[in-house]
């Protein structure tokens, strides 16, 4: 089976300075993996990279189609359009330059908004949303050219327990299709509900399914904390 | 004066300066409208603001040697275009102070070459404050097919414009060129001032590309809507602001600017679900 993302010795500088080196990592369909690491770690750069929005300093990186809802919030949200409209935008590129949508396209943009449990508010305004409805929209409309792996940056930012909650097994959910890499500083839950986990500092320092990663060693050097940290008691690493 | 009068006076051989205006007038209205709507939605007022100074230089040079001012302007205002658009890329770069320096010299820059021009205290004003005559024939057919132009423009690259207004990051990712569809706006912006300068002058021009836009969207929340709305918006005023200055021989530019303010305050209002007394009623 082809990985829905490959990266292989992945080097990547951001203003002259290295920011990721030799980043190994494959995420195939039907797994939730976790991104963790501390701010500052390249998480964001490492997603931007795999959507070929970084130039590599080496490496290769290779996907089927990869789609992604940003950290970085720059969706205007009190632009004069409807959660469908908001959703249809990612489709610009299939559409095509000078041309309009057509229904099959409406279709996908439905299909998308069932799925993440927003068809009842296709035609509100995406200005008079909550801050959960809001990220579904971005992900209903990086789900909507059906890629192979989707791309969260930190999706429970500013969002209640309930939010994350609801979100969280949206992701489940979507990771049963497709591959799922969410980058997330809540530890805990990552290791609770994910398949894998990625623990990155600059390069990928350990991987594996949550029951693999129990040696403390590998935490305290991707977050750079002492053997005393609540960091590692919280993830009951350590004896209390 | 009664509307009936204004309709024989537009009519009248003997003015015939006064169509002339109006059609410019209402043209640009209707082009700065269209595409004042990105504007607004960017928040890059300052973009048309820094295209109306630095189209000055261009404006004085054309002037200075009795060329063609519409040419004079458009080939100032696009290398302005493509300056901000090169700028406004690097976002380390504080765009609006550079641009706040960079524009208000080539401002500097048109009245010390206007002041080489015999009169120049007169057509300093003019160009500043806007005057509806001395139009010359040619620029009715420039101004027309520069509408056209911008309209179907701005209808090819409608979803585009969108995507890149909505979410630049996401546009990217998508693999749009976000640099040449932000040129390409700024183009537009630049041609919609460049016509309506002439009329409205070079300091008024910036409400007609965002007066409207912003009465637009008080009243509606779809923007299919708002783009007809508000060159209707635009249009509407041109025409009543001409009107009402060529009744009372009040300065156009002004006039027209004034009718957009009462437009945009009546608009905050009234406007059906967010304006103040729809919402002092719930
Ligand atoms: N535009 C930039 N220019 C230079 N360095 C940057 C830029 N953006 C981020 N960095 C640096 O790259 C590193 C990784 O950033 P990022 O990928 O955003 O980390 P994370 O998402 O894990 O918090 C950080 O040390 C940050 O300082
Ligand atoms: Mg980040």
């Amino acid at each position: 089976m082809t990985a829905a993302l490959q990266m292989t010795g992945v080097a990547a500088d951001l203003g002259g300075r290295p920011v990721l080196r030799d980043v190994d990592l494959r995420l195939d369909a039907g797994e939730f993996t976790a991104l963790l690491g501390p701010n500052g770690a390249g998480k964001t750069t490492l997603m931007r990279a795999a959507l070929g929005l970084v130039p590599l300093r080496g490496g290769t990186v290779s996907t089927g189609s990869a789609g992604y809802v940003p950290q970085r919030h720059e969706f205007t949200w009190d632009f004069p359009a409807s959660v469908q409209d908001a959703v249809l935008s990612g489709l610009v590129r299939r559409i095509g330059l000078f041309r309009r949508p057509k229904v099959a396209h409406w279709q996908s943009v439905w299909a998308a908004l069932d799925q993440v449990k927003l068809g009842d508010l296709r035609k509100r305004p995406v200005g008079e949303l909550s801050g959960g409805q809001r990220q579904r929209v971005l992900v209903a409309r990086a789900l909507v050219l059906e890629p192979s792996v989707l791309l969260l940056d930190e999706p429970f930012t500013g969002l209640d327990m309930p939010a994350q909650e609801t979100l969280t097994d949206l992701f489940t959910e979507i990771a049963r299709e497709r591959a799922v890499l969410m980058a997330t500083h809540d530890l805990t839950a990552a290791a609770y509900t994910c398949d894998r986990l990625i623990l990155l500092n600059r390069t990928v320092i350990a991987a594996g399914p949550p029951a693999d990663l129990k040696d403390p060693e590998i935490w305290m050097r991707t977050f750079d904390v002492g053997p005393g940290s609540h960091l590692l008691k919280a993830l009951d690493l350590v004896g209390a | 004066m009664s509307p009936w009068q204004f309709l024989a006076d537009l009519t009248n051989p003997d003015l015939a300066f006064l169509p002339k205006a109006l059609t410019i007038a209402v043209l640009s209205a209707i082009m700065c409208g269209v595409v004042g709507c990105y504007v607004v939605l960017r928040g890059m007022a300052f973009i048309g603001d820094a295209v109306a100074h630095a189209v000055f230089p261009g404006l004085a040079i054309a002037f200075l040697f009795s060329g063609s001012l519409v040419l004079g302007g458009t080939i100032a205002g696009i290398v302005t275009a493509l300056l901000v658009t090169v700028f406004a890329q690097n976002r380390r770069l504080k765009e609006d102070s550079v641009i706040g320096i960079f524009f208000v010299a080539a401002f500097a820059l048109g009245i010390v070459i206007i002041s080489r021009a015999p009169g120049y205290a007169g057509s300093l004003q003019q160009f500043l404050f806007g005057s509806i005559t001395g139009i010359p024939d040619r620029d009715l057919y420039v101004v027309g097919g520069t509408t056209i132009a911008v309209l179907l423009t701005v209808f090819l690259l409608h979803k585009e414009f969108v995507a890149v207004t909505l979410d630049r990051e996401m546009a990217r990712a998508l693999g749009l060129r976000v640099f040449w569809l932000d040129l390409m706006l700024y183009v537009l912006v630049t041609l919609a001032v460049v016509m309506a300068v002439q009329t409205i002058g070079n300091i008024l021009v910036l409400a007609l590309l965002v007066t409207p836009a912003a009465t637009a969207r008080l009243l509606t929340d779809r923007l299919p809507a708002m783009m007809a709305l508000a060159p209707a918006i635009g249009a509407g005023c041109a025409l009543i602001g001409l009107y009402l200055s060529w009744s009372w021989d009040l300065p156009v530019g002004g006039t027209i600017v004034l009718t957009l303010t009462g437009a945009f305050l009546l608009a905050h209002l009234l406007a059906p679900r967010h304006g103040l007394v729809a919402r002092l009623a719930t």
